[in-house]
């Protein structure tokens, strides 16, 4: 009996070994750390369990069947984040690369079957050197079947997947399907074609790091949701985002104690819009303030920061705060922003994390690069996420809300659910200028009269009280009590049912 | 009594001097210009009047629109406050003649010491103490080693033209002096063309102490002793004290004296502030007068329990001094830490902005303790580029010097400031600096001290153990909340742990927490601290109590920890499990990110200035160009301090992001 227990221990302790002491110390030496340590920091200590510890692959070919190590590069089970459970795989770079054989993704697809079916988010550490080329087709067809189960987890469970490696060519399709990308600065890269590849083709020299390293895609092609400096650092700030997600889409947001007045008045925020209403402010401020404890968990912060999106916590509850920027780019809407914030309303519509929205837009970004780049239908996917949302949905205007970009803005015509505004709000159809030279153009070459003219159209329409008066507004609220209102509107929300019409699924213009 | 006075100032001694005003039951005016409209001083007082554009010089200081604020608010009183009119006998002149009551001495006074030479020759003729010295032509060099031996040495031999430590010697000897006005002669005639020298005392170990003075229409002049204003930063007075650390009763009592005589010779009214330059041997010399309230009269009102400005107001309207000489007794301790909108990190440069966070500490006043803090901002204000970046004066009182500067630590820590660079850290240095808390300092100690600029502060071992334990039991409580999250698996709950590893400045501890009701004990390394504290996660200060003695740390978050500011210093915090320090520790060190050698357009947008050439030598922060995008103009700065090579763009010229618009070396 004791041989047998013995055995356990001793086949444990191989499978924990991995590629071997020689191949860890070279991953620590690139300043990552293994698949193990990687769950280790991830999930509470001592709630790893693990699933397929002995799986092996099944290939013979090229004299694969001599070197068959346990687990197959690939480690996966589930475990607890502050006692939530989540699925985690994480891909072992010691044993083949982190490559993916057919049976190393079946250890995915199967952890990824169970979190769909109990309800639980999956999270995956990639660190792999892409196919399994020994194994051919069958790599191939197991990288379509975790392609699959990500495509139908979509929406289902949130799905979070953090790049700590290389991950290239079809590889890159399964982070690319799932809710959220993290990345390590220095370690990691993404790209369909490699450096070499690149160059052979389009004869163009780029260095991996240019071509999809982490400031590549948190910066230009948004491809990846954030970055951090080290492995340590990253994981620990997915715990601190596993912390805001429900654990599916039947289940509500989570909520925690928190150490925050409800009702707390902030003065400061009076004098947050400046006088002159070309000034920029920094509406980052008006986030920290209003949310619980100044915590705000920003995602894409360093693409589109016209547009700022992220989570905070309202009375110990989500919320997720979609926010223009007037400091860049005067916080217009442009393709970039409407594509990032799109993407973001629907994630929280899909799990059921209500929206604030907070607004100081002064329309879209004019010019060719924009209409040729396809504004129309980029901005029209924020437009159309928004008005699909059916989550409780909050909306501050803080100063302009101009034209289209109004409209799109989580208005009242998209079924917004509380849409207040500052004293400062100027809902117009544009700037006073604007508009008077439009409205006046006999009176164009007079200066007097168009400085005349501008000042009524200030006057009467610079306001929130015009939408007001029609009920677009539904309360014009003082700065100071902003927290105080949004969170007793959200608190009335709590009860929201609201359902679209059966449709197998809409037609957003992609 | 007026029934209302108006104060022709802006900022903190605006809001002062409503403040005792109000007291009074006298009502305040408050004049403004188009940078104050939202200002505190316009909020405090009870009636407010525009008086111009945010220059100065075109509203405080322009004594036609001050004179129609007076006319139109029909206030009987004028205080003035410090800087602008406040030294102005036209200004004092123009209110005398509309029959308005100036709160400050007669224009006789302000002009009489307002000149530097005649004010030292009043001096003289009053029997105060001036800088020896020979101010006539002096002929060769054993005229010179004459005149030196009659004023005695170390003297000082200057270029009657001279500056910038041109044709400046110091001499210790005849020899010295004789050599020194020889060398002095040439360098002036060759500098400057002008070969007259003059010779003075020099002052060694110079101390800047200056007597605070109050006078009646009825011919009382007290003085209130003195203020120690010697920590000073290009004449920039930054933290002053009353009483001296430095005097002894008999030179106060001669330097009182000397200052009332002068206040008396020249009719002096008003509260009035004579300046002394004191040397290593209580030798005191006259330096000038200030006829006004000085910015750092507060410490003064601490250990005398005198309301300056409500004397001020009440000599100006004919009453007499309620006390004598004799009843004036200094009591305690106090000190004043002036608060400025520099940043010390970059070379004290003015920083403006959004006050996005001001919580100064609580102010309390009893036997034992007081703080006081002199503000004219308030959270959500702006600092703008017209005025003095002095934002607040920070005073404290304790029986004694060291609970007064123990006080002031503890009342810095607490001092939340956020949305532009000030200098708390460097104040907070200056009073955990041995040679301050010593008392033994000269105006030259932060020249000598910081000869680089303010680099922040190291901690000692000992320190850094207070701090850890703190840390380590803050982020335990942070840990169990998150561990209370809605949606745990019953039963499956995750139970933090009570061994945590600290890292902090680059040395890491252990920390073992046994928690109880009340507090925590963490052994850090060995040493058991008990460690109380209501802190709750997200508060922005933690206020502790650390074996009985009093912890205040600003808290920030950052991955695992904290961010701790604390007497000046700024550190990153790592609380881990022992396993993830374990992994942190494999992590490499992430070098410094090269931010490369170019300027890129943040923004797409049009170029609408630029303001620097090839080969110009830049500073960290200096304004490079302006870009303009969406009608808002954008001013993009030097990152750090280089040299420009290249500029590829011009004005007019429309940029796309990152595109390069300039290179440096």
């Amino acid at each position: 009996m004791r041989d047998i227990l013995q055995e356990l221990e001793d086949r444990r302790a191989v499978a924990r070994m991995g590629g071997g002491a020689k191949r860890i110390d070279a991953q620590h030496a690139k300043g990552k750390l293994t698949a193990r340590e990687r769950i280790d920091l991830l999930l509470d200590e001592g709630s790893f369990e693990e699933f397929d510890t002995f799986v092996t692959h099944r290939c013979t070919d090229f004299g694969m069947e001599q070197n068959q190590p346990p687990g197959d590069g690939v480690v996966t089970g589930w475990g607890t984040i502050n006692g939530r459970m989540v699925y985690v795989f994480s891909q072992d770079f010691t044993v083949f690369g982190g490559s993916l054989s057919e049976t190393h993704a079946q250890k995915i697809v199967k952890i990824m079957d169970m979190a769909m079916q109990n309800g639980a988010p999956v999270i995956g550490i990639n660190d792999s050197g892409g196919a399994r080329i020994q194994e051919g087709v069958a790599s191939l067809a197991g990288y379509a079947e975790v392609f699959q189960r990500n495509i139908m987890a979509s929406g289902v469970v949130p799905q979070i997947s953090v790049i700590m490696g290389p991950c290239a060519g079809g590889a890159v399709y399964s982070p690319a399907m799932t809710d959220f990308i993290f990345m390590v600065k220095d370690s990691s890269y993404m790209f369909v074609t490699g450096p070499d590849v690149v160059k052979t083709v389009t004869n163009e020299v780029v260095t991996a790091e240019e071509l999809g390293g982490a400031s590549t895609h948190t910066r230009k092609s948004s491809v990846a949701d954030g970055a951090f400096d080290n492995d340590v650092e990253a994981l620990a700030e997915v715990r601190r985002l596993v912390d805001f997600l429900p654990l599916n889409n039947r289940k509500t947001v989570p909520r925690r104690p928190f150490f925050d007045d409800v009702k707390r008045l902030d003065e400061s925020l009076d004098t947050l819009i400046p006088d002159n209403t070309n000034t920029p402010y920094d509406m980052k401020e008006l986030i920290l303030k209003l949310a619980d404890e100044g915590d705000f968990y920003e995602i894409q912060e360093d693409f589109a920061k016209n547009i700022i999106t992220g989570f905070v916590r309202l009375e110990g509850s989500t919320v997720g705060v979609v926010a223009n920027q007037p400091m860049v780019l005067a916080g217009c809407l442009d393709i970039d922003s409407a594509r990032k914030a799109a993407r973001f309303v629907r994630f929280c519509d899909a799990f059921e994390i209500p929206i604030l929205t907070l607004v100081d837009v002064p329309g879209f970004l004019p010019g060719t690069g924009q209409e040729l780049g396809g504004v129309i239908k980029h901005g029209a996917k924020l437009l159309f996420a928004y008005g699909e949302a059916t989550v409780p949905k909050v909306t501050v205007i803080t100063r302009k809300a101009y034209g289209g970009a109004y409209d799109v803005m989580a208005s009242k015509h998209l079924r917004g659910d509380f849409n207040y505004a500052w004293p400062t709000a100027e809902i117009a159809v544009m700037g006073a200028k604007g508009a008077t030279e439009i409205i006046h153009r006999a009176d164009l070459g007079d200066a007097v009269k168009i400085a005349v003219h501008t000042k009524d159209y200030e006057d009467r329409f610079a306001t929130p009280f015009v939408a007001a008066e029609r009920g677009f507004i539904d309360e014009v609220i003082m700065p100071h009590s902003t927290r105080k209102r949004v969170c007793r509107a959200f608190a009335s929300l709590r009860g929201k049912s609201l359902q679209n019409p059966w449709k197998k699924h809409d037609n957003i213009p992609l | 009594m007026f029934k209302k006075i108006l104060i022709a100032n802006r900022g903190e001694i605006a809001c002062r001097v409503i403040k005792s005003a109000r007291r009074m039951g006298i009502k305040t005016v408050a004049v403004f210009s188009d940078a104050d409209r939202n200002a505190l001083h316009v909020r405090m007082a009870d009636e407010a009047i525009h008086i111009g554009p945010a220059p100065a010089n075109q509203s405080y200081i322009v004594i036609d629109r001050i004179m129609e604020a007076v006319r139109q608010s029909g206030a009987e009183a004028v205080h003035p406050g410090y800087g602008f009119l406040s030294e102005n006998s036209k200004f004092a002149e123009a209110l005398e003649a509309e029959g308005v009551a100036f709160i400050g001495p007669p224009k006789g006074a302000i002009e009489a010491m307002g000149d530097k030479i005649t004010s030292k020759k009043i001096a003289q003729e009053a029997d105060v103490s001036t800088v020896p010295g020979y101010m006539g032509l002096i002929a060769d060099a054993d005229e010179a080693v004459k005149i030196s031996g009659e004023i005695g040495y170390p003297v000082m031999i200057k270029a009657s033209a001279g500056g910038g430590g041109k044709g400046m010697r110091i001499a210790w000897t005849d020899d010295e002096a004789r050599e020194g006005f020889q060398s002095s002669k040439n360098e002036a005639a060759s500098s400057f063309g002008d070969d007259r020298i003059f010779i003075e005392k020099f002052v060694t170990q110079p101390r800047h102490i200056e007597i605070q003075v109050l006078a009646d229409q009825h011919g009382n002049a007290v003085y209130l002793h003195e203020r120690e204003c010697s920590i000073q930063r290009r004449n920039q007075k930054v933290i002053e004290e009353a009483p001296s650390p430095f005097l002894d009763a008999a030179t106060r009592k001669a330097m009182g004296e000397q200052s009332v005589a002068l206040a008396q010779a020249v009719g002096y009214t008003s509260a009035g502030t004579v300046e002394f330059i004191v040397d290593g041997e209580r030798n005191f010399y006259f330096l000038e007068m200030n006829t006004r309230l000085q910015v750092e009269h507060p410490v003064t009102e601490l250990i005398t329990g005198v309301d300056l400005v409500e004397q001020m107001i009440r000599v100006a309207a004919g009453e007499k001094l309620p006390f004598a000489q004799d009843d004036l007794k200094i009591n305690g301790w106090a000190m004043e830490s002036r608060l400025y909108a520099e940043d010390p990190y970059r070379g004290f440069l003015p920083s403006i902005g959004r006050l996005t966070r001001y919580r100064p500490p609580e102010e309390v006043h009893d036997d034992t303790h007081a703080v006081r803090n002199d503000t004219g901002v308030y959270e959500g204000g702006e600092i703008s580029m017209y005025y003095d970046p002095m934002i607040a004066k920070l005073c404290t009182w304790g029986p004694d010097r060291a609970a007064a500067i123990e006080e002031m630590r503890l009342a810095l820590d607490a001092f939340e400031v956020e949305g532009i660079g000030h200098n708390l850290p460097f104040l907070a240095a200056v009073y955990d600096h041995e040679k301050f808390t010593s008392g033994n300092m000269t105006t030259a100690f932060i020249e000598e001290e910081y000869p680089d600029g303010f680099e922040g502060v190291t901690l000692e071992a000992s320190t850094l153990k207070r701090i850890a334990a703190a840390c380590a039991a803050m982020h335990r409580v942070g840990e169990i909340r998150r561990s209370r999250i809605s949606g745990r698996m019953d039963n499956h709950e995750r139970v933090v742990g009570a061994e945590w590893d600290v890292a902090l400045q680059g040395d890491r501890f252990t920390a073992l927490i046994e928690a109880d009701r009340s507090g925590a004990d963490v052994t850090v390394d060995g040493t058991t601290f008990r460690v109380e504290s209501d802190w709750r996660p997200g508060q922005p200060v933690a206020h502790l109590v650390v074996d009985g003695a009093p912890l205040v740390l600003k808290v920030g978050k950052v991955p695992s920890g904290f961010r701790v500011r604390y007497r000046g210093a700024d550190l990153k915090v790592h609380v881990r499990t022992p396993r993830q320090a374990e992994l942190a520790a494999l992590m490499p060190e992430k070098l410094a990110p090269d931010t490369s050698k170019l300027l890129l357009c943040p923004m797409p947008g049009l170029i609408v200035k630029v303001n620097v050439q090839e080969g110009d030598a830049v500073q960290e922060g200096q304004s490079l160009c302006t870009v303009e995008a969406m009608k808002m103009e954008n001013i993009l700065r030097a990152e750090r301090a280089g040299t420009v090579t290249k500029i590829n763009a011009g004005v007019g010229d429309s940029l796309a992001v990152d595109d390069v618009i300039m290179e440096f070396e």
